[in-house]
């Protein structure tokens, strides 16, 4: 079952004729000439959509907060600031299919009562910048951005604005911060976007995944999409598979394969390259906590775990993750666990914005500690003192950037605690090139 | 309107800066920073203190709303760099398909350290977070391109390509 990517690799797909010729745009046909605003918002509350940036907060409902005072304008804000490490499937459907995202944008923009709607793409991806231009302008010559779209009174102007190259940018108010030409500093809540957002004025912010579904559910209806996936994880979701697989990519999955199935299928990821063994998988994005072979394929109670948001979280964080933006990092038996940690740690210490202590202070204790670990430098202290900065970071910041930082640390340690102690203990076998910690009876280990 | 030292934008990054400026409301031009220093290092290389001064005007702002946007942004370049930026990505999933050894040949290969530029100003080296390229990696930009699926072979090309 695809949404989102079944015409994809169509030759010609990011041009406006050959993706009208596949069924696009009829979305806007529909809602624009058949349905009122409420009737789009309403559908999508039925398809029960969830956030597809990472929260998984139900898309209908957000929209539902929106306030809609009289003569203030109104305003849909696309997050495409894609930035977190294992998540690049924003980057190729806005490659590949512009339109998708951008008949969704009219179709959402409508529901919501938007006139000006803005499209924040990572300043990295410049060449999609230009890509979703090109598309835009397309859609405005074949009137269906502008005024009175299609002759049915609606006006939007759709715009596409570029970042310049911050993590934190992806949080909804550090990016509406930044739409606004300011440093990224995310803002407290409330008031939420939903009453105060860009220009102080009334915003909804959404993920390009999420966006780009509306269309789909405007065409065949919320009940439809609801009928795709298991239980609350209703509809597809574009998964971004990287690592050590056989077929790195992204794909587009109906919500409720098993775990399983996506890494060894040839459908998906093909299964772990050849000669080795799952060691470890990040599920949904650094910020997730890394599970080992055994808790990844199956839960604690020894269920097969499946691509939902509800059995990726079973076991709480003890034996858990999180199904998050859905980037799917695998890794083999020559991973080193420390060092891959130290790679995200260094990463949330660079992306922090430096507006809450915990947070900068944290980040930057967490990444020297993890470093001086990795280099044989490491102290026994040191892997209480990681728990503890990660437990002083989480719940204490004004945004989630503090927690994603600290639950990738938190996580390694509770299940690779033998890793940090070998490099500790051993430091003259840790700091050989290539060297990698294999844990005795483990179903990787050599 | 013109900076110092003679900086002016031409005529079409002009109208184009216009165009752009109009895509907010009236007297929310500010929220054009970020795609003005995009053009204004695309013109000049890197982010001088003349250039965002000009760029301040530009935007009829004060100059430190422009300096305390552009450090905060890792793709503004604020010191002067070379004529090929390339800039890295170190986080993990780029590690994890042998990143970090192609990353050390190239450094070797052009003889300098992370942010470093060599002697005939040819390349500028930058060590960046991920780019949203997980899947391809490991990855580096030279600005609006990207390298993908990198080996020390692939990029012994690229440099013989660019360095000519």
């Amino acid at each position: 079952m695809k949404i989102l990517t079944e015409h994809i690799e169509v030759p010609g797909i990011e041009t406006i004729d050959v993706y009208r010729k596949h069924g696009g745009y009829q979305a806007v046909e529909k809602a624009l000439k058949k349905m009122t605003p409420d009737e789009v918002t309403e559908e999508v509350k039925k398809s029960g959509l969830r956030g597809r940036g990472g929260a998984g907060f139900p898309v209908g409902m957000k929209w539902s907060f929106l306030a809609k005072p009289e003569g203030v304008p109104r305003y849909l804000v696309c997050n495409a600031d894609e930035s977190e490490p294992g998540t690049f499937k924003d980057h190729y459907l806005m490659w590949k299919s512009p339109h998708t995202l951008i008949e969704g944008m009219i179709v959402s923009s409508y529901a919501l009562g938007a006139n000006t709607s803005y499209i924040y793409v990572r300043g990295e991806l410049m060449y999609v910048i230009y890509i979703l231009e090109k598309a835009i302008q397309e859609a405005y010559d074949k009137g269906l951005l502008g005024k009175n779209i299609l002759g049915s009174g609606y006006d939007l102007d759709l715009y596409v604005q570029s970042g310049g190259g911050a993590y934190i940018c992806g949080e909804e108010t550090a990016l509406l911060e930044s739409l606004e030409g300011k440093r990224g500093n995310p803002r407290n809540k409330p008031p939420f976007p939903a009453v105060k957002g860009l220009w102080q004025c009334p915003t909804v912010v959404n993920n390009v995944e999420s966006i780009s579904a509306t269309s789909w559910i405007v065409n065949n209806g919320g009940d439809a999409y609801a009928q795709i996936g298991v239980g609350r994880s209703t509809g597809t979701k574009l998964i971004s598979a990287s690592g050590h697989i056989r077929k790195p990519g992204v794909y587009e999955i109906p919500l409720g394969i098993t775990v399983e199935d996506f890494i060894y299928s040839d459908e998906w990821c093909g299964g772990i390259r050849d000669g080795h063994k799952l060691k470890a998988v990040v599920a949904g994005g650094s910020s997730v906590p890394i599970l080992p072979a055994e808790l990844i394929l199956t839960t604690a109670a020894g269920e097969k775990r499946l691509m939902t948001y509800e059995s990726l979280s079973d076991g709480g964080f003890a034996t858990g993750t999180m199904l998050g933006s859905g980037g799917f990092i695998v890794m083999d038996e020559t991973t080193c666990i420390v060092h891959n940690t130290l790679t995200f740690a260094r990463f949330y210490h660079h992306e922090s914005c430096g507006q809450c202590s915990p947070c900068r202070e944290g980040t930057g204790w967490m990444d020297k500690v993890i470093k001086r670990i990795e280099m044989g430098q490491g102290r026994k202290e040191d892997i209480d003192l990681l728990v503890d900065v990660a437990k002083k970071i989480e719940g204490n910041t004004i945004c989630p950037l503090g927690d994603a930082a600290a639950w990738p640390v938190a996580a390694a340690i509770r299940h690779f605690r033998d890793e940090f102690e070998w490099h500790i203990e051993h430091p003259e076998l840790a700091t050989q090139p290539g060297a990698v910690y294999m844990r005795p009876g483990a179903s990787w280990s050599n | 309107m013109e900076g110092k030292n003679n900086i002016v934008f031409p005529a079409e990054t002009l109208e184009l800066v216009k165009k752009i400026i109009a895509r907010y409301p009236e007297g929310k031009q500010k929220s054009a920073l970020l795609p003005i220093l995009h053009l204004a290092q695309a013109e000049w290389k890197w982010c001088s203190p003349e250039v965002m001064d000009y760029v301040a005007t530009l935007l009829s702002i004060k100059p430190v709303e422009v300096y305390e946007v552009a450090s905060f942004y890792t793709m503004f370049h604020l010191e002067p760099v070379g004529e090929h930026v390339i800039e890295y990505c170190r986080t993990g999933p780029c590690c994890l398909m042998g990143g970090v050894e192609v990353y050390d040949h190239l450094k070797k290969r052009l003889g300098v350290e992370t942010g470093g530029t060599t002697a005939d100003g040819k390349f500028t080296v930058k060590e960046v977070e991920c780019l949203a390229a997980c899947g391809w990696g490991p990855v580096f930009q030279i600005r609006e391109k990207f390298y993908m699926h990198l080996t020390k072979e692939k990029v012994d090309q690229i440099i013989d390509e660019l360095g000519k």
